[in-house]
């Protein structure tokens, strides 16, 4: 349900082709954000994508041909191509705090569950589920590798040594993953496993679920249209 | 920059990285044995853990894709895996996006799979370390390149006004693809010595 809404808002935006509308919408993506309880961690995600917004400040206004702005030395700033700056980062970053305020703190479990009932291949679900179970114990391995990388005196500089080093690392943790995986598939086939998981039951959406998501649907379609007229 | 951010790509652009990325998973879905679901999905596991490893080269630091590697050890299943690990990745830490998961997939997981295919029959049968660790860093590399330059062929074909910011990043690639070369290399050489099996793609 949350997917489908996510979908269709940055759908939507990207659709988006004026700038006050982007700016407007840019705006109540920003307020949602605020009210929704966040963290920090989602602002220094946004202040990330800011950092290839800025690549385009610097490059569009000057290579946009338009009217000039103003002169810097050789170089014109054209309104067209600072205009086109703006829009876009407007766009990039809505787009961005939609996706983080709708979709955080999804388990994967439920997305596979999700997924499943969106009728997505039942191998797709499978190998998503999988990965997405065993992020966290790989993740922890990785870890304890890497402490004892740096027990054994390793700091990484920007050398061959180092480039071999983090190869090694990277090699034995595929190699233990594949291990693992061994264990894994005979620990299921110990289990009788028949090629798919057990269904979980999604919980039905309820009335105040249907209400949100109208109320988004309502407000891309009006931001569309809009931005049409 | 491997990950395009949503609200960036035209619709023409979106809709074919879409189609063909369907393409590719439908495909190496297929081929995928049913068997070997839990070697893939733990496969795609290990490489988005890899994926957070930051490596220092030069001033700055980068994180390796391992795209070249997964080529070597999925086949055309690298299609699925990487739009697992994609997904995953725009879940958990939101990068890249929803709408673009389909370009990025094919951006990541096409050059993986097409070097791996070319020269992978030859990392496996030649005897020489030596021999293996040039032609798995070559893999390495050249899958990296190839994703730097589908990523900005995406980002100028939707757009003309994104050219000079393509040839950005087209030079930012450059030191990526040192790194990963080399550490591909030693990927490639140390799965040689310790597990030889795992260079064998899982696809028939």
């Amino acid at each position: 349900m949350r997917l489908v809404a996510a979908l269709v808002a940055v759908c939507a935006i990207s659709l988006l082709q004026s700038l006050p509308v982007a700016a407007a919408v840019f705006s109540v993506t920003v307020l949602v954000a605020a009210l929704d309880r966040t963290e920090r961690r989602l602002w220094s995600r946004l202040l990330q994508v800011e950092m290839f917004a800025l690549l385009l400040f610097v490059t569009l206004p000057f290579t946009t041909p338009g009217p000039t702005l103003a002169t810097l030395g050789p170089l014109h700033v054209s309104s067209t191509g600072l205009w086109r700056a703006a829009l876009l980062a407007l766009k990039v970053s809505a787009c961005v705090l939609v996706l983080l305020v709708l979709l955080n703190g999804l388990e994967p479990e439920r997305l596979g569950a999700t997924l499943r009932a969106l009728h997505v291949p039942e191998k797709l679900t499978r190998l998503f589920v999988m990965t997405a179970r065993y992020v966290a114990l790989i993740r922890e391995e990785a870890r304890r590798l890497s402490e004892a990388m740096r027990a054994r005196g390793f700091t990484p500089r920007s050398n061959r040594h180092t480039w071999r080093s983090y190869g090694n690392l990277l090699g034995m943790i595929l190699v233990r993953a594949l291990e693992r995986a061994e264990r894994v598939r005979e620990a299921m086939l110990c289990r009788g496993s028949a090629g798919r998981y057990p269904h979980v039951p999604l919980p039905l959406p309820r009335s105040m679920d249907w209400a949100l998501f109208a109320l988004l649907l309502g407000a891309a379609a009006l931001a569309v249209t809009i931005d049409r007229l | 920059m491997a990950h395009i951010a949503d609200g960036l790509l035209s619709l023409p652009v979106l809709l074919c990285g879409a189609g063909v990325a369907a393409a590719g998973v439908g495909l190496g879905l297929r081929r995928l044995d049913d068997r070997l679901i839990p070697r893939a999905g733990i496969l795609a596991a290990a490489v988005f853990v890899g994926s957070l490893v930051s490596i220092p080269i030069g001033p700055s630091s980068v994180h390796v894709l391992m795209s070249g590697a997964l080529g070597l050890m999925l086949g055309i299943a690298t299609f699925p895996a990487v739009l697992v690990i994609l997904s995953l990745q725009a879940l958990l830490f939101g990068f890249g996006g929803l709408t673009t998961l389909g370009v990025n997939t094919v951006n990541i997981a096409l050059p993986g799979v097409v070097f791996a295919v070319l020269l992978g029959p030859a990392i496996r049968r030649t005897g020489q370390a030596s021999t293996r660790a040039t032609l798995a860093g070559l893999v390495g590399a050249l899958s990296v390149a190839g994703t730097g330059c589908l990523v900005a062929l995406s980002l100028a074909l939707s757009s003309s006004d994104y050219t000079p910011v393509a040839s950005v990043i087209v030079a930012t690639y450059v030191p990526l693809t040192i790194g990963e070369a080399f550490v591909t290399a030693t990927i490639v050489s140390f799965l040689a010595r310790v597990h030889p099996d795992a260079l064998r793609p899982v696809t028939s």
